[in-house]
């Protein structure tokens, strides 16, 4: 079978960069929202912002673990 | 000076300038160090590596600035005791009672030990000399997590007994009986399988990441450094220069980013181990 397209090269990159998509839209709106609930409501700032930090957290391991995967699978 | 460098350089590795041989990029080779010293034990041989005696290190030194700061407590407090103090009322108020309510008190001691024992080891990777995040050893935040799993687990079976546990866990209330065929199986691998996973994973591939990429930009700056600036200069030294001294800024900003983003790791370790054990003592 013939070769349609082939990728080569650093493949760890570019499966980053995809891993990297949603964290990066999900963290956005995580932030987002929590600064717009702040302003909405700035009495319950502790509450929000550890919610906030703890929804980061939980997003930003996606990302990370695509930063990883490639460290542990190889090249 | 430019034949000394020349020097260095040829037995120091490459540099772009100087018998150009690529760039030295980092790989997890750089996690792995050599062994210190080999003891046996009980027929057990242990090897003692650099990440092992950082980790005894930051224990020492957690217990030694909370023994100096405890040991002649006054109702006044000042100085060291002070910080030390806020450091207990910030895990206590913030993380204990905020999220486990008025019986987070009783972990206060496990949540405490773990945020500041992780601390420590998360700033390993910037202080001078030690320069490696020990938690960036995967086996060790999976030590850290097991201990809490090992703790939440068997406490909400111990409290809330194991059918009405395994029911608060695995059946989110309000849902349409049909949808429990779906939901017990997910429900059972995200909250006893994986839970522990992310949660080791987490701070393992934060510290990890971030030691990578200050490497990568240390060795850049290396790399780049043009070594025959005074002996032949040309265009590529001083396009050398120019990113070698970018990558020395880029290697500091991130100095101080990893500084946050430990801290922070370590709150959220302790943060989701007191959520984790909040589901073992109120049932929802």
């Amino acid at each position: 079978m013939s070769l349609l397209a082939e990728v080569t090269g650093s493949l760890g990159s570019i499966g980053y960069g995809l891993a990297a998509i949603g964290p990066g839209i999900g963290v956005g709106i995580i932030f987002g929202q929590g600064v717009q609930a702040i302003a909405r409501q700035p009495e319950a700032y502790g509450v929000i912002r550890q919610n906030m930090i703890l929804g980061f957290a939980l997003t930003e391991a996606l990302a990370l673990i695509g930063f990883v995967a490639p460290f542990v699978f190889g090249p | 000076m430019s034949g000394e460098l020349t020097a260095v350089a040829a037995e120091g590795g490459c540099h772009l300038s100087v018998g150009d041989c690529g760039f030295p990029a980092p790989g997890s080779e750089i996690f792995f160090f050599d062994e210190v010293a080999r003891w046996t034990i009980l027929n057990t041989e242990i090897s003692v590596t650099k990440p092992m005696i950082l980790l005894w290190i930051s224990a020492i030194v957690v217990i030694a600035v909370f023994v100096a700061a405890f040991r002649k407590a006054k109702v006044v407090p000042k100085g060291l005791q002070n910080v030390a103090e806020y450091g207990y009322l910030f895990v206590r108020d913030g993380i204990a009672r905020d999220t486990i309510g008025k019986e987070g008190d009783r972990f206060v001691p496990l949540l405490f030990a773990f945020f500041f024992f992780i601390w420590m080891n998360n700033l390993m990777g910037i202080i001078p000399f030690a320069q490696f995040p020990v938690t960036s050893k995967f086996a060790i935040p999976v030590a850290f997590a097991t201990i809490i799993y090992l703790a939440w687990v068997p406490l909400g079976i111990k409290r809330q007994g194991l059918g009405p546990f395994l029911k608060s866990m695995t059946m989110p209330p309000d849902v349409p009986k049909l949808m429990y065929v779906l939901l017990i199986p997910i429900e059972i691998l995200s909250n006893f399988i994986v839970r522990p996973f992310t949660h080791s994973v987490r701070l393992f591939a934060n510290m990890f990441a971030g030691h990578m990429l200050i490497a990568t930009f240390s060795i850049a700056a290396w790399y780049l450094f043009p070594t025959d600036l005074i002996s032949d200069p040309d265009a590529l030294s001083f396009l050398g220069l120019l990113g070698s001294a970018a990558s020395t800024v880029v290697t500091i900003a991130l100095t101080g980013f990893e500084f946050g983003i430990q801290a922070l790791q370590a709150y959220v370790f302790t943060l989701l181990a007191a959520v984790y054990l909040n589901d073992s003592v109120n049932a929802h």
